[in-house]
């Protein structure tokens, strides 16, 4: 089992593409075996035995287990009872647990996962690529996950792992590869290396922590959520209650972190707060003000900053310049807009403000003229924080705020939340990185299907206990759970 | 206690500010570097950006001097012929006075291609505007500009009705407005012709087949330039179309609606993220693409025909679609598309003349249209994928510049 790790942009996923045929390399070789490769298209890497395990799923909802593992493969098995055969095989050889007959959008995160690894076992794979395969999974899960990976290696199968997560890597791989701006910068052995000395390698600095225990907290409310619900309607589900009576308030100087599977009504709330989606019931304070009837620009122009969970959909102007994506969501502010009633663009005002924001926040790019979708991932990131950033907003809105960004832009972007939060603001984090939550909250909460069920003080709890509250094993306040766990 | 816990988040923010700041100096001479590399990039997208054009009329030539060989014609004999025909200076006249109404067509297409909404209901909407203005017009008897204030003002408000209700149906229920422009474009026809009977508004001119809204009064024609007798007048509407094109081109870059309207075009989800009303600007630019269909046929009307008739042209809005694409939805690749889209037309009469079918310069037109669709499509891809490699390069470089640096005194 072997680890690439690297930061945003040091060039991992492109090699993963390369390998699996999306790219052709300009110089250099891909040996399978020991004997020299080239692919033309992922077709040819399956043909040798590679197999790919994206990110993000690619598996058609609506379709069972069995009919998206055949999917593009029928030729080899057919499509009925020889397909769920070999599935049945397949899942009973390396303990995936997969019923070939449930359709996909019943199954979990986590199940879904294991779909994906049977699709490319299904094909033949004998080397697996996994891309941050843990990036969407509790701690429980993850330890299933990395189970199954035992299995497959146990088997004699190879597995190429992409990640993020030192403490995992160091874990579970065999020999570990770091790569930094495209180049490989070290390939060490597990158990000669501790995570900070593989962090150092991978930014050539030391490892940024998300810990922030000097509190800011002060004792004026922010934004009030009282008895938010929402329900949505669709053709497959019927009314389906997504925000079950939400209640919370975050105080000015107050991170409130919100843990939860995705999924759980995060991305409601998030569309509640931000005015996309109209809830129900309750309301939303902020500061004294009832925002609840509030169109989204008001709330933009109020105060709300807002990182989005998904930064190509609902963060930039992809095809758009830079500066351009500065301006997004802040049309009707300084230094955007001029003359009366901010109804001129401020072109060199946008421009030159683009420029400060990629140097104060090191937005790696070549000028303010190139498309955001040239720039990596985390630089995107960068330039949405720096965007958000500097119009002082009293509420950040922060879902994800350093999902697929590298150690370095991580530390970063942390920083610029915790000075923030010293001068007042108020952040609600949602986050996958239970880390992150834990280090940078000063409360959290966990929802599970739209509901709050628990809260627990991130100076005691554990990312564990904080997981199983996730999937909902334990409600109420974690702290004292924690306790009866311990003395029984 | 509290000091140790107080030392340690300094430390860590001294450190991390230090990387920070070192990472920044990097990052600022890499911009520093750069902002010759930003003009580049900006004059690496106008090349691209005239590339597609290019390449689509080369790739609609070829073609039709194929389909000129295929037929056992002279592959070249006709584009001289064309450019012989089209150096009569009464030609000429012809080619702009066309080209006014193209222009303001597509500019009305062009409005809705900007905000990702197809309105292929231009066509109905200009002639249905035209008619209503003519009658209007024909029999407000307002003294003379202010008559031709009432005309456009008519035209604009039924042009943007008519696409209203496309946007109405759209953002109410979910009514797609390509369908429902195509079905208004059917009933607006419908709508004319019954309008347009005796019994109702029309006038039947003695001893002709052909009935009109009546004429407008002389004052109200739109006071042209005169060329030369053979040549006749340029439309002073003209002038009207160019106007149009600037406030469009002003509108759409310069304003906050229009960075609104181009933003909910590029990302309709990361518009209504950052406080766009999708539905409301849906429904605006629907009126505004309207308003500018009605003016589609203003020029004809003021400047030539003075009268709303059963042969007033039609098919200008489907054309505009044409020229929309040709022109990149680009206030100056437009007016250069309606150009030479009229062009085609007015010279492609002399093919007649000299044995050759007329429909020759239809042809072309069609084969215009799939090549600018498959040429931007390929140019943009392209450009995409270039500009990524590109960047990546640099920063690359960038990279190993500070890496080198950084070596150095070490």
């Amino acid at each position: 089992m072997h680890a690439i790790v690297g930061e945003n942009g040091a060039g991992k996923s492109t090699l993963m593409k390369t390998l699996y045929g999306m790219h052709k390399p300009d110089e250099g070789t891909i040996a399978v075996d020991g004997e020299e490769v080239s692919f033309h298209s992922p077709a040819d890497a399956i043909a040798r035995g590679l197999g790919m395990v994206h990110q993000h799923f690619m598996l058609a909802d609506n379709l069972t287990v069995l009919e998206n593992v055949v999917l593009g493969a029928e030729k080899l098995y057919g499509i009925g009872g020889k397909a769920r055969a070999k599935i049945k095989e397949i899942s009973d050889a390396y303990a995936l647990g997969v019923r070939p007959d449930v359709l996909v959008e019943d199954l979990g995160v986590a199940d879904r996962q294991r779909v994906e690894i049977l699709k490319v076992l299904y094909r033949g794979a004998r080397t697996l690529i996994l891309d941050e395969p843990t990036a969407v999974l509790v701690p429980q899960e993850v330890d299933a996950l990395f189970d199954n990976l035992r299995e497959l290696k146990a088997e004699g199968l190879t597995v190429i792992f992409i990640s993020h997560k030192l403490g995992e890597v160091l874990s579970v791989a065999d020999d570990i590869t770091v790569i930094r701006r495209g180049t490989t910068v070290g390939s060490v052995v597990p158990s000669e290396v501790t995570a900070r000395q593989l962090a150092e390698m991978m930014v050539g600095s030391e490892l940024p922590s998300p810990e922030t225990r000097e509190s800011t907290v002060t004792d004026v409310p922010m934004l009030r959520v009282e008895g938010v619900t929402l329900t949505t309607e669709d053709a497959e589900h019927g009314a389906r209650t997504v925000l079950d009576d939400i209640t919370f308030t975050i105080r000015k100087g107050e991170v409130l972190g919100l843990a939860g599977v995705e999924g759980n009504g995060q991305t409601e709330l998030i569309d509640a707060l931000v005015g996309t989606r109209k809830p129900d019931s309750g309301t939303i304070l902020l500061g004294e003000e009832d925002i609840t009837g509030w169109t989204t620009r008001r709330r933009r122009e109020g105060g709300v900053g807002y990182i989005p969970e998904d930064r190509h959909r609902h963060g930039l102007l992809l095809e758009s310049p830079l500066w351009e994506n500065r301006i997004l969501g802040h049309v009707t502010e300084r230094p955007n807009t001029k003359g009366k009633g901010r109804f001129w663009l401020d072109l060199q005002g946008a421009r030159a403000d683009t420029e400060r924001i990629v140097t104060e926040y090191d937005v790696r790019t070549p000028g303010i003229e190139v498309t955001a979708a040239s720039l990596s991932g985390g630089n995107q990131q960068k330039l949405i924080v720096g965007r958000e950033m500097s119009h002082h907003p009293r509420l950040l809105i922060a879902a994800h705020p350093t999902r697929g960004v590298d150690v370095g832009a991580q530390a970063q972007i942390w920083d610029q939340i915790r000075e923030a939060r010293r001068e007042g603001l108020a952040v609600l984090l949602i986050s996958a990185d239970l880390d992150e939550l834990i280090g940078l909250s000063d409360t959290l909460r966990v929802i599970y299907r739209g509901r709050l069920v628990a809260d627990a003080d991130p100076a005691t709890i554990t990312p564990e206990e904080l997981g199983s509250a996730m999937t909902g094993a334990a409600t109420g306040h974690l702290e004292h759970l924690a306790e009866e766990g311990a003395a029984r | 206690m509290k000091k140790t816990d107080e030392a340690k988040p300094d430390t860590a923010t001294g450190g991390t500010t230090a990387g920070a700041t070192s990472g920044t100096d990097g990052a600022g001479k890499a911009t520093g570097g750069a902002t010759a590399g930003g003009k580049r990039f900006s004059r690496d997208r106008m090349l691209l950006a005239a590339a597609g054009p290019v390449l689509a009329l080369v790739v609609a030539v070829v073609l039709t001097s194929v389909v000129l060989l295929a037929s056992g014609k002279s592959p070249f004999e006709p584009y001289t012929l064309m450019f012989e025909y089209a150096a009569n200076a009464d030609v000429q006249v012809l080619i702009i006075n066309q080209a006014s109404s193209y222009y303001l067509a597509a500019l009305a297409v062009a409005v809705g291609f900007r905000m990702n909404l197809f309105n292929i209901g231009v066509d109905g909407q200009y002639r249905l505007a035209a008619m209503a203005a003519a009658l209007v017009g024909a029999n407000a008897g307002l003294p003379g500009p202010l008559n031709i204030a009432l005309i456009v003002i008519v035209a604009m408000l039924v042009g943007a009705f008519w696409a209203g209700i496309a946007g109405i149906l759209k953002t109410t229920r979910g009514v797609s407005e390509v369908v429902s422009t195509i079905m208004l474009n059917a009933i607006a026809t419908s709508l004319i012709a019954y309008l347009i009977l005796p019994e109702q508004f029309g006038v039947q001119p003695k001893g002709s087949n052909n009935l009109t809204t009546g004429d407008l009064p002389s004052s109200s024609w739109f006071p042209g330039i005169h060329v030369s007798d053979v040549a006749g007048d340029v439309y002073g509407f003209v002038f009207v179309a160019i106007g149009c094109g600037v406030a469009y081109w002003l509108v759409l870059n310069r304003t906050r609606f229009g960075f609104d309207l181009r933003a909910t075009g590029a990302s309709e989800s990361a518009a209504a993220a950052s406080g766009v009303d999708a539905k409301r600007m849906v429904l605006t630019s629907m009126l505004i693409s309207g308003a500018v269909a009605g003016l589609a046929g203003m020029p004809v009307l003021l400047g030539d025909s003075h009268t709303y008739s059963l042969n007033f042209q039609t098919g200008i809005g489907f054309t505009g679609i044409t020229i929309a694409l040709l022109g990149r939805n680009n206030a100056v690749g437009i007016a250069f598309g309606a150009l030479l889209i009229a062009f085609l037309d007015k010279t492609a009469s002399t093919l007649d003349y000299n044995g050759y079918e007329k429909e020759i310069a239809t042809i072309m037109q069609g084969l215009i249209v799939i090549s600018v669709v498959v040429s931007y499509e390929t140019v943009r891809r392209y450009g995409l994928r270039r500009q990524q490699r590109k960047v990546g390069e640099e920063l690359a470089a960038a990279a190993r510049a500070t890496t080198t640096r950084e070596e150095v005194p070490a």
